[in-house]
């Protein structure tokens, strides 16, 4: 790509390239605008534009997602287009390969000149043209000529310069260059481009592409298990190349990988079995996560034995050819063992739910429905950020959770997380279950109060007590005896509106009783009766309160106890918006886990790296060797006393530098005088090279 | 250099009679750290390690003989960074207690040092632009010196203090936001002061200090407003030896890029002084537009060959820790569209003999593209890159 390079350093010297006078044939046209500037500098940019299109539209995502974002017109579009896999898209390698082609050109048209010049010395330079050079000196010395032309070489020679003499005429041409490895940094840095696209594309899913334009693959769409997927869409083991992931639980194996393929994915199968024994997630004490880790077994018919081997994040096994990476993690099918607590009157029952991750379950309900219970993840650990009051960054351990769905008949319902062990919020202790609409909302948190046993039996019992309409009958009498400020007459009335309101309470909450408050009392005279009714309502449920302490045999009341007694209400207030006639408590769990593999075959990969070595070693020839040619012709003066000496010299790096290292030469070589003191001709990049 | 009267100066003194008493001294005094910390440390070195550990002799070495002011340097900051680490002994909490810990030699003490010291010498280079004399570059210069040698402390200490945290935490703080901040603005100050040697052109100061005050001023506020100095342990992905060569090597091609652009402002600024107001002084104080053109050429070439070996580096981790050197993740792609920018660069200035404004311009715009790679990425795309999120 450097066509004018060449010109620029050579010139005005006579060049030997004058073949462009002739009519150029159309090949030479061709090779002239494959490997022309300008094309490159469009591809480049090309590139560059495509780049920014991948980056910008996240990559890779399932179909329906971008269906959803851009509607069905844009989805088509864009769809058509290959923008949701850029980098893979046709026209996105037509462009790489363009730019191969290109580049390709570039060297074989530039290569012949550069070869060329690394040996030409070009020993036919007039003293005309070297003194139209912008670095250039003449002079007379009463030096003989052949004492001269020694001196002269010997400066050369010092100064790192490889020179060439000609004599005819009694005229001396010394032609001399240094720095030639410049030369070969333009052919590394061009052949080091094209050698790394080489190695890519042949890491590239080119050869899929093929085959399935050949009708020889089928991508697979639906999300089947394995046994279901039609043979059009597996790769046999001869795949050369291809970058796929898979799952494996705790205990299971595989013998194939899924390789994602636009909206769908094909198979493809390994020479070998891998079977995950255990997979881990240590830990530093902060409770983030150190290090993920899979113990591995390869079941290969080549090997007598299974090798066994630790894989982790940035330690993969390579196994013959194949890299088997650490990538991801999920869960395995963990078994919960959860009590499913109605949130009713039989609050105190337990309904044992065996249940295990991915797995779904009927479940009857107290009202003779059945809801079915999806169990959708495990999380045996949960840490948290939060700010303490110092304003510091603290870490709160949350234990295991587990997450769910609950759906009635028609297959709606919402979406839970519940926490295994209860939390410290505030000062006491409550079992945390998340509720949320969809995977994309934030979590509204349902707080179960637990007692001093960190158990969720005094809220279980009240909130039973709370559901039954003789207890409830019964406190509410009790209340309204008991309290001196009602008046004999009015006693009875105040029961039963204390049970009503209790009822209500119990089984909508605040609203309910609200509604029905607003439903009876005429508007003007609402506020008055509520605040009333409200205080109804809390001395019935603090009896009933004083009941359940009582059966515990809990005597006093303290400020802990009547805490936990708002929390219950709050609670059950909340239990209306929960929409779950359970809370799901998880008493035990056997933890099954999954670790998500990423294996590769990348034969490309040792082509890449070379390339990326001549890159390299290119940039730094190009940067950091100044290629510098010089010239000196010398002849006997005109007075027949001395010598007449022309010089000149052009770099094609650093013209500053070149100049001063030019003026330098020129005082050893011409005056034969030091060059100044204090001048910095080493230390420079311009010396550093040979 | 010494000159032997009776023969001329032109027999090019080889690279060892250049070398003087204490660039062997220094030599010395090089190998002698790497072989105390060895001794002391070799058995829980792995090869790499052991690698790394003669990679930095002889880097440093280089460096010092390469540019002498590296020597006083390094001893300087390293010996105070040793200091810092003695009197921590195995206890942080002496990070409070001790008077030099507290206000000078702790990690978080240094980068406040450096902050200030880095806007000391903003201010100092721009009043230098606008007086006749000399001495507030020059001290613009010395501010610059103390800042950067303040940041490379403050590194040095807090990979200590990260150890301290927690042993088993133990990483090279190049690994999140606030840790590579620091390292952008020392080394982006290091690498001017360079050129600013080797040219004398102090005004270039007033420029490129502008950027490094710019990027302070991130980490300041990135450190108050986020907390981000706080110490945390490494996420898996970046536990690996690749990062210690990769993230530092990126960053040099990040300084190149930033004092390009720099200077390439300097350069418009210049060339439009010389067009509407030929006369005043501080046309005359800029560089010429040859010098600029020169030291923005040799930033971006240094940058550009650094970053093409971080993303190469990058690419090998890749395939190490992703299971592909190239993914197409959104930080590669932009390292690459980066790479191009600079690549197209070179190639104007090489085979069409591009200067003036417009390459300036570019140099300004690719300032942009870079900002974008490392900044722009993280906070509005996602890809495997997340860890540096704002």
């Amino acid at each position: 790509m450097s066509n004018n390079d060449q010109a620029a350093t050579t010139g005005t010297v006579p060049a030997s390239r004058q073949k462009t006078a002739r009519k150029p044939r159309r090949s030479r046209i061709l090779v002239d605008f494959m490997g022309s500037m300008s094309l490159a500098i469009t591809l480049l940019v090309a590139l560059a534009i495509a780049s920014v299109i991948g980056t910008v539209l996240v990559q890779n995502e399932p179909y329906t997602e971008y269906l959803m974002d851009f509607g069905p017109f844009w989805h088509e579009i864009f769809a058509g287009m290959g923008l949701y896999q850029v980098y893979s898209a046709t026209w996105f390698l037509l462009v790489v390969g363009f730019l191969v082609v290109s580049t390709s050109f570039c060297v074989y048209r530039q290569s012949p000149g550069l070869l060329k010049d690394l040996r030409r010395y070009n020993l036919q330079v007039k003293e005309k043209s070297l003194l139209s050079f912008h670095s250039s000196a003449a002079g007379d010395l009463d030096q003989p000529q052949d004492e001269f032309v020694q001196h002269a070489h010997r400066v050369l020679k010092a100064q790192g310069f490889k020179a060439r003499e000609k004599n005819s005429d009694g005229q001396t041409v010394i032609a001399a260059m240094r720095g030639r490895w410049n030369r070969m940094g333009y052919l590394l840095t061009h052949v080091g481009i094209v050698v790394i696209c080489v190695g890519a594309l042949a890491d590239g899913t080119t050869l899929l592409k093929i085959n399935e334009w050949l009708g020889n693959l089928e991508i697979e769409t639906r999300s089947v298990p394995i046994s279901e997927v039609p043979r059009s869409a597996w790769i046999p083991e001869w795949n050369p190349s291809f970058r796929g992931s898979v799952e494996i639980p705790e205990g299971a194996s595989a013998n194939v990988v899924f390789l994602p393929m636009r909206e769908g994915y094909f198979v493809q199968e390994l020479p070998f079995r891998i079977e995950l024994e255990e997979f881990r997630i240590e830990r530093f004490s902060t409770g983030a996560e150190s290090s993920y880790e899979s113990d591995l077994i390869i079941h290969d018919p080549d090997r007598d034995e299974p090798l066994r081997h630790t894989i982790s994040v940035n330690h993969p096994l390579i196994y013959k050819g194949f890299a088997i990476y650490q990538a991801s993690f999920a869960d395995g099918g963990t078994r919960l063992d959860i009590d499913a607590i109605p949130l009713g009157a039989e609050a105190l029952r337990e309904l044992e739910v065996p249940g295990r991750v991915f797995q779904e379950m009927d479940i009857p309900t107290p009202d003779g429905n059945t809801r079915t219970i999806e169990f959708i993840n495990f999380q045996v650990e949960n840490v948290i950020q939060l700010l303490n009051e110092e304003g510091v960054r603290e870490n709160r351990h949350m234990g295991p959770s587990f997450d769910f769905r609950l759906m009635d008949r028609t297959g709606h319902g919402l979406y839970y997380r519940n926490y295994k062990r209860p939390a410290l919020q505030e000062g006491a202790m409550y079992f945390l279950s998340g509720v949320r609409e969809s995977p994309a909302d934030e979590f509204h948190y349902l707080f179960l109060p637990a007692d001093a046993d960190d158990s969720l039996d005094r809220f279980r019992t009240y909130l039973a007590m709370l559901h039954k309409p003789e207890v409830r009958n019964e406190i509410a009498r009790q209340v309204a005896r008991d309290d001196e400020t009602v008046p004999n007459e009015q006693t009875q009335a105040i029961a039963s509106t204390t049970a009503e309101l209790m009822g209500l309470f119990a089984q909508g909450g605040y609203t309910a009783v609200h509604n029905e408050i607003e439903r009876r009392v005429p508007a003007e005279r609402l506020d008055d009766v509520r605040d009333l009714m409200i205080r109804i309502l809390h001395a019935g449920l603090q009896g009933l309160y004083m009941e359940v302490l009582q059966d515990e045999g809990v005597v006093s009341i303290q400020e802990e106890e009547q805490r936990f007694l708002e929390d219950t209400i709050s609670a059950i207030n909340a239990i209306s918006l929960y929409q779950s006639p359970f809370f799901f408590h998880l008493k035990d769990f056997e933890h099954r886990e999954a670790s998500g593999l990423q294996i590769a075959r990348a034969p490309g990969q040792s082509t890449v790296y070379t390339g990326s070595v001549m890159l390299i070693v290119g940039i730094f020839l190009l940067f950091y060797v100044s290629y510098q040619r010089l010239w000196i012709i010398a002849r006997r003066r005109e007075d027949g006393q001395g010598t007449h000496v022309t010089m000149a010299g052009t770099s094609n790096r650093h013209k500053v530098e070149f100049e001063e290292r030019f003026a330098h030469l020129k005082r050893w070589i011409i005056d034969q005088q030091n060059a100044d003191d204090g001048q910095k001709t080493t230390g420079s990049n311009t010396n550093k090279n040979d | 250099m010494s000159v032997p009267h009776e023969a001329l100066d032109f027999e090019r003194p080889s690279i060892f009679r250049r070398i003087q008493l204490r660039d062997w001294a220094y030599f010395a005094l090089m190998v002698a750290t790497g072989v105390i910390a060895y001794s002391l440390y070799g058995h829980m070195m792995d090869r790499y390690d052991v690698g790394g550990l003669i990679l930095a002799v002889v880097a440093s070495s280089w460096m010092g003989w390469f540019w002498r002011p590296w020597q006083a340097y390094s001893i300087i900051v390293g010996s105070l960074a040793l200091f810092s680490i003695w009197m921590y002994g195995d206890d942080l909490t002496r990070g409070e207690t001790n008077f030099w810990l507290n206000y000078i030699g702790s990690g978080q003490a240094g980068v406040m040092w450096m902050s200030v010291m880095l806007y000391l010498a903003t201010a100092a280079y721009v009043m230098g632009l606008f007086s006749s004399s000399t001495f507030p570059s020059r001290a613009g210069a010395a501010f610059a010196w103390v800042g950067s040698g303040a940041g490379l402390m403050a590194l040095l200490v807090r990979w200590r203090e990260i150890y301290l945290t927690d042993p088993s935490w133990g990483y090279i703080p190049v690994a999140n936001l606030y840790e590579v901040f620091i390292l952008l603005a020392l080394m982006t100050t290091l690498m001017y002061l360079y050129y600013e040697s080797r040219t004398g052109q102090r005004t270039m100061g007033a420029f490129v200090m502008l950027v490094i005050a710019a990027s302070v001023t991130f980490l300041l506020w990135y450190a108050y407003d986020r907390g981000a100095a706080e110490i945390e342990p490494l996420v898996p992905a970046l536990n690996s030896w690749w990062m210690k060569i990769h993230v530092p090597t990126n960053f040099v091609g990040y300084g190149g890029f930033a004092i390009a652009a720099m200077l390439g402002v300097a350069y418009l600024v210049k060339h439009r002084f010389e067009r509407t107001r030929p006369d005043a002084p501080i046309t005359h104080r800029l560089p010429s537009k040859d010098a600029l053109d020169s030291v923005m050429y040799k930033a971006i070439a240094i940058g550009f060959a650094f970053f093409t070996i971080a993303t190469v580096l990058g690419a090998m981790w890749a395939a190490e820790a992703w299971g592909g050197y190239w993914t197409w993740d959104p930080k590669e792609t932009w390292s690459l569209i980066l790479w191009l920018t600079y690549a197209s660069w070179l190639h104007m200035r090489f085979t069409k003999g591009w200067r003036g404004p417009v390459m300036a311009w570019w140099a300004i715009i690719g300032l942009f593209v870079t900002t974008f790679t490392f900044l722009g990425v993280n906070m509005f795309l996602s890809g495997l890159h997340s860890y540096g999120e704002l």
